[in-house]
């Protein structure tokens, strides 16, 4: 009996021992193999699934190294504050300027020229806000002004947390402004705009459930890709999209974190990872998810997915989006008036 | 609490015995219609729900969610985490608890507020004190940084914060028992000349095994469960850092209901297991420890 209590303890002793050098060795391994992170916003994940396979595949071919591309998605202001906080981010993928000046300004992470690092204000791809509506068009809403109207229900995410909500105020507001030249008249107009909203969601992805799912709101504005994606996920008999006379040019900017790549050595990794998003392959795949791609090719051969559309862009139209933030977004700026108007 | 339901069942009887007492047939039957309608509601018809959704799809979509190499990575880093977090609450506890009920210091009446903290204060808060201590940011992380120790954002921080949320269930199922308990039997055993870990082995551990074992399980069950803190230290990198809890959220996002109800059912499973033992150490417990009511 002692014996064999003895025996169960040197076993267990061994195993413990076996099981804490394997512990460490797969520590060591998963240190060995390079491996680059990629913080992204909330709805870029089907398309950072695809481009990740693609690039290892790419960079195997090219260098003949194996690469690991991790990808972490949420709330695009959380995700940029999580970067400051020490998540190991070698490169940032946003739908949004601010929430990488952000970088810039806590903590320097990213380089203050980051725009000019890049193709096209380092913006891989762009997308624009439209309407979705119910199949036939019941309400026959063809342009901003409807949804402005009374008896309207538009769902729209909210502009203080999401910056497809923040998209979806813009553009309303650039188009009123471009029709009048008036702030006075912009304000009004996304003042009625907002009346006609029942839900507020905080990001994208919720607006879409509130208003497929529990079948809330004649309209839902979005971006095109989240539209299209609706489309072919949920069933073209169920809904349709509707491109307003003028919308807002929705680009989204991809950045090195510096700090992060000189600390891990990846920045010749990270720097190919972004090139490859404006490459022909990856310009593909990002038009398979129904971002508009930079490259003129490849967005001829998908003409027929995006119909041309009047944009413009927020920093010509509006000002710097420093003071575009400041005026309309910030704690009783002009969002939060018209809000509390309602 | 394992020696309460003995308690119940013979005060039960005993109500039930006197005319005085004993309450009309309609009011019986109204309590247990609403006990048993609020049960099936809230509890029973949410988690047939999950086993319903995440068949929906069929066999082969159910698999397929669970041997995925996200998920996968997600189920063995829940069990890491559980078993680094629940052996230490154990050691943690048993310390807190002797510490408590077997020595008289200043200051007594704090620490058993203290150990009620993370129950106390919401999940997030918790996480988030983690990431004020050791993110880059924050008051260590400019040395961890430095000496490249990843703490939050990695899976020591996701170990921190379960612990800190998991810390009292042990202690607080130890402290009653050992309280009701107090020290004779081990100043009898040092008496006789036992060392003090034999004492602790022979007398105090017996002793409070049931109740330690039940402590146990409710940690391990958090352990596995938990969202809120987990989610703020995570930094959500696939694969890397979610547990299971984030990718069921992950997946639910994503519009893969199939798959997220897969991976939510064997977290159901599990507490379902964690359960099936905790009443199978109730019973266990249950005639070894004399009634409630004796004292």
């Amino acid at each position: 009996m002692q014996s064999s209590i003895a025996g169960w303890r040197r076993r267990l002793a061994y195993g413990a021992v076996t099981f804490s050098f394997l512990f460490l060795m797969s520590i060591v391994v998963l240190a060995q193999a390079t491996t680059i992170l990629n913080v992204s916003y909330d709805v870029a994940r089907e398309l950072y699934k695809d481009i990740n396979p693609a690039f290892i595949a790419d960079w195997k071919a090219k260098t003949g190294e194996t690469l690991t591309v991790n990808q972490s998605h949420g709330g695009s202001s959380k995700q940029a504050l999580s970067v400051i906080a020490g998540l190991d981010a070698d490169v940032i993928t946003m739908n949004q300027p601010p929430d990488i000046d952000i970088l810039v300004t806590r903590g320097g992470l990213v380089a203050a020229d980051w725009r000019k690092r890049f193709p096209h204000n380092a913006t891989p791809y762009t997308t624009t806000s439209v309407f979705l509506v119910r199949k036939g068009n019941p309400k026959g809403i063809k342009d901003w002004d409807d949804l402005a109207k009374p008896g309207y229900q538009v769902i729209v995410p909210n502009p203080k947390t999401s910056g497809n909500g923040r998209y979806t105020y813009l553009a309303a507001w650039g188009y009123a402004f471009d029709k009048t030249k008036s702030e006075q008249v912009a304000r009004e107009f996304v003042t009625k705009l907002f009346a006609n909203v029942p839900v507020l969601d905080g990001g994208g992805r919720g607006a879409t459930t509130t208003f497929t799912q529990r079948d809330v709101g004649d309209a839902l504005v979005t971006f095109e890709n989240e539209a299209i994606a609706i489309s072919a996920e949920l069933g073209t008999d169920k809904f349709e999209i509707v491109y307003p006379s003028i919308s807002i040019d929705a680009s989204a900017p991809v950045a090195l974190v510096e700090k992060v790549i000189a600390k891990k050595g990846t920045a010749k990794v990270a720097g190919a990872y972004l090139e490859f998003l404006f490459s022909p392959a990856g310009q593909e795949i990002i038009a398979k998810h129904a971002y508009r791609p930079r490259d003129a090719t490849v967005l001829a051969k998908f003409a027929n997915r995006f119909p041309p559309i009047k944009t413009f862009d927020v920093e010509e139209t509006l000002g710097s989006w420093a003071d575009v933030q400041k005026k309309h977004f910030a704690d009783g700026g002009i969002y939060d008036q018209i809000i509390l108007k309602k | 609490m394992a020696t309460a339901a003995v308690g119940l069942r013979a005060g039960a009887a005993r109500f039930e015995a006197n005319t005085a007492t004993r309450d009309p047939v309609w009011v019986k039957g109204l309590v247990l219609f609403l006990g048993l309608a609020f049960f099936s509601l809230f509890l029973l018809l949410p988690l047939i729900a999950v086993f319903v959704e995440a068949f929906r799809r069929g066999w082969g979509v159910y698999i397929a969610a669970l041997v995925e190499p996200d998920a996968v990575s997600a189920i063995k880093l829940t069990l890491l985490t559980a078993a680094i977090a629940v052996p230490l609450n154990l050691v943690f506890g048993i310390a807190v608890a002797w510490a408590i009920t077997k020595f008289d210091f200043r200051g007594k009446q704090m620490l058993i507020t203290f150990i009620d903290l993370p129950f106390s204060v919401s999940p997030v808060v918790a996480g988030l004190i983690y990431v004020l201590v050791f993110g880059a940011q924050g008051w260590f992380g400019p040395w961890l940084g430095e000496h490249g120790i990843k703490v939050i954002f990695a899976v020591p921080g996701i170990v921190l914060a379960t612990v800190f949320v998991t810390f009292p269930f042990v202690a607080r199922e130890l402290i009653p028992l050992m309280q009701a308990q107090g020290r004779d039997e081990e100043e009898a055993a040092l008496v006789l000349g036992a060392s003090g870990w034999q004492m602790f082995r022979k007398v105090t551990l017996p002793n409070i095994k049931w109740a330690l074992l039940y402590g146990v399980i409710l940690c391990n069950a958090r352990a596995m469960g938990e969202f809120g803190a987990v989610s703020v230290v995570s930094g959500h990198i696939r694969g890397l850092t979610n547990t299971m809890p984030l990718h069921v959220e992950i997946l639910y996002n994503e519009y893969q209901f199939a798959a997220a109800f897969a991976v939510a059912s064997l977290l159901a499973t599990l507490a379902l297991v964690t359960l099936a033992i905790k009443t199978y150490v109730e019973w266990k417990a249950a005639p070894s420890t004399p009634p409630a009511e004796a004292p």
